[in-house]
């Protein structure tokens, strides 16, 4: 066991260095999102009225949180698929060393990259007018919230990531799913403004419930359409903890399976 | 595979030579733990490998086709990382790491990414990080597949002083040339059989023996082939370009001396004459009946 946790600390520590040597890395994982706050805050703010004081940046900034952090998936996806394609995952393979060690390690440094990612973003809101209003406890466990979010979605990359045939493959099919689940969601409009079937499909997604829970913790009014009234609009919060819970206990059995019985 | 089957004496080298497709890298990768076999049993330094899988990645070093470390990181960093993997502790991760790169002699590129080492380089660190634990047996898939002739030499010179240290090897190649140099004993496999096995001259010998080649001016090949024929008493063939008569001989030097008098006698002066002994290739194409090429992809 104590082998186990070590040994998933070496993989964390090569994913933190594989940033020092390539630091532009680090960089455009951090750009992109703040590029996409000041986007959003700019381009749509002014003509989405959101009856919310502090206006549509408070509503916005959980919503590029929660599509931040599932944008990830791709990264770690594309990563894995890499290194399988280079061998370097049989030679991992062929070591001594705990068989979960791998996944839980590149997990780990994805939870790590996370939260620097963030911490970036949330002062780029700061500085556009973000105020959560709900007091540093709550904000706090949002962001924690929001970790565990991406620490469950990365499961879901590792076991793309060791499917996949190709790394770019796997990293354009994983935008294909993230973009639009981020989008037919709350995340940036309200849902109510959606055709009524897409309003139950936008209101049951992951990704809204995620966005729900994190404003109501940033002291942040939410706005439901057909399914106000319903389990995930009363209580966002712990039908997301529900979904994670499903995703992990989902892959990451399916995850260390495949890694164990992977062969190129 | 079909039938395969294989024993490597400790402490020797084995290589399993035969053409893309033939089954190599499939053998090796059940024998380091990576693949189970559909059926049949394999063990390592006595440990089976399906039953023990863990104890057997203890022993083993596994060197592949792809350089198999991460290029991002530099070649300091990648030893360091598997000493760590292989509960080195951090202090003897860093010295193993040190003595690795320079008897491999990358001490000078130690911190550079690998993305910038040259092929040969990267085969060298990829070797290196097999070699972490010291173990006792090596399994090397064809090492120096895609190297130039310069990188191939290095690496030949590499595995030649591992084998000196008394590790156990297990190479595979599709270089006749290669197993010719470094291995001990030598199995044929082609299509997932072993369809020959034993020291190189044992191959060369089962394929028959030597051959008279001699090179003459073009004017003189023709009563050449008529003398080389006549000491051969089989029909002596001709290679155009290289206006070279050759025959097999079974007297060996006793064969080559009658001919080199008979073409005195003749006022013939060769350009070059020799006896050579066959070649890993005609042993190839004489035990599969086609030239060491392609299969399908396996």
């Amino acid at each position: 066991m104590k082998n186990a946790i070590s040994d998933a600390l070496v993989i964390t520590k090569r994913q933190l260095l594989q940033l020092a040597r390539v630091p532009e890395v680090l960089l455009f994982s951090t750009i992109q999102p703040v590029m996409f706050v000041l986007l959003f805050r700019y381009v749509f703010g002014g003509s989405i009225s959101t009856g919310q004081p502090g206006g549509y940046v408070q509503l916005l900034m959980p919503g590029i949180f929660v599509q931040t952090v599932a944008f990830t998936l791709a990264a770690t996806a594309s990563g894995l698929a890499e290194d399988m394609g280079k061998g370097l995952i049989d030679r991992f393979r062929s070591l001594p060393i705990s068989r979960s060690a791998l996944v839980v390690g590149r997990t780990l440094g994805d939870s790590l990259l996370n939260i620097v990612v963030l911490a970036v973003m949330g002062t780029a809101g700061y500085v556009v007018g973000w105020r959560p209003t709900s007091g540093l406890p709550k904000v706090l466990l949002a962001f924690l919230f929001l970790l565990l979010f991406g620490y469950a979605l990365s499961w879901t990359g590792i076991f793309a990531g060791l499917s996949a045939r190709d790394a770019r493959v796997v990293q354009n099919m994983s935008f294909m799913i993230t973009f639009p689940m981020t989008f037919l969601s709350n995340a940036f409009a309200p849902t109510t403004g959606m055709p009524r079937a897409l309003q139950y499909v936008a209101e049951w997604n992951p990704v809204s419930t995620m966005v729900a829970a994190c404003r109501e913790l940033f002291g942040v009014k939410n706005q439901f359409g057909v399914t106000a009234g319903s389990f995930p609009s009363t209580h966002p919060l712990v039908m997301s903890l529900i979904y994670m819970v499903v995703i992990m206990v989902i892959f990451i059995p399916l995850s260390v399976r495949k890694y164990i019985n992977s062969s190129k | 595979m079909d039938d395969l089957s294989l024993d490597v004496e400790e402490g020797t080298v084995l290589s399993v030579l035969g053409p893309n497709g033939a089954g190599k890298t499939t053998t090796v990768r059940i024998l380091a733990t990576l693949l189970n076999p559909d059926s049949g049993q394999a063990s390592v330094g006595g440990i089976d490998v399906i039953r023990n899988p863990e104890k057997v990645r203890e022993i083993i070093g596994l060197s592949g086709q792809y350089a198999a470390v991460d290029e991002t990181l530099t070649g300091w960093d990648n030893l360091v990382m598997f000493g760590r993997l292989y509960h080195l502790g951090k202090q003897a991760s860093i010295n193993r790491a040190n003595e690795l790169l320079e008897r491999f002699s990358l001490t000078d590129s130690a911190r550079r990414p690998i993305k910038t080492y040259s092929g040969g380089m990267r085969r060298r660190l990829d070797l290196a990080a097999s070699l972490i634990v010291k173990p006792k047996v090596l399994f090397l898939d064809e090492p120096t597949t895609g190297l130039d002739p310069r990188g191939r030499q290095e690496m030949w010179g590499v595995i030649e002083e591992l084998v000196k240290d008394g590790v156990t090897l297990l190479l595979t190649t599709q270089y006749l040339e290669e197993a010719d140099q470094l291995a001990d004993e030598i199995a044929v496999i082609d299509h997932g059989k072993v369809i020959a096995r034993g020291t190189s001259d044992v191959l060369k010998k089962q394929v028959g023996g030597e051959r008279l080649e001699v090179v003459v001016e073009s004017q003189q090949i023709q009563a050449t082939m008529e003398i080389v024929s006549k000491v051969s008493g089989n029909k002596a063939s001709l290679d155009d370009a290289l206006r070279q008569v050759s025959a097999p001989v079974s007297t060996g030097v006793s064969a080559l001396i009658e001919v080199l008098r008979e073409l005195d006698a003749s006022g013939i002066h060769p350009l070059d004459v020799g006896l050579k002994r066959p070649s890993l290739d005609d042993v190839f194409m004489s035990l599969t009946g086609h030239v060491a090429e392609e299969g399908e992809q396996s």
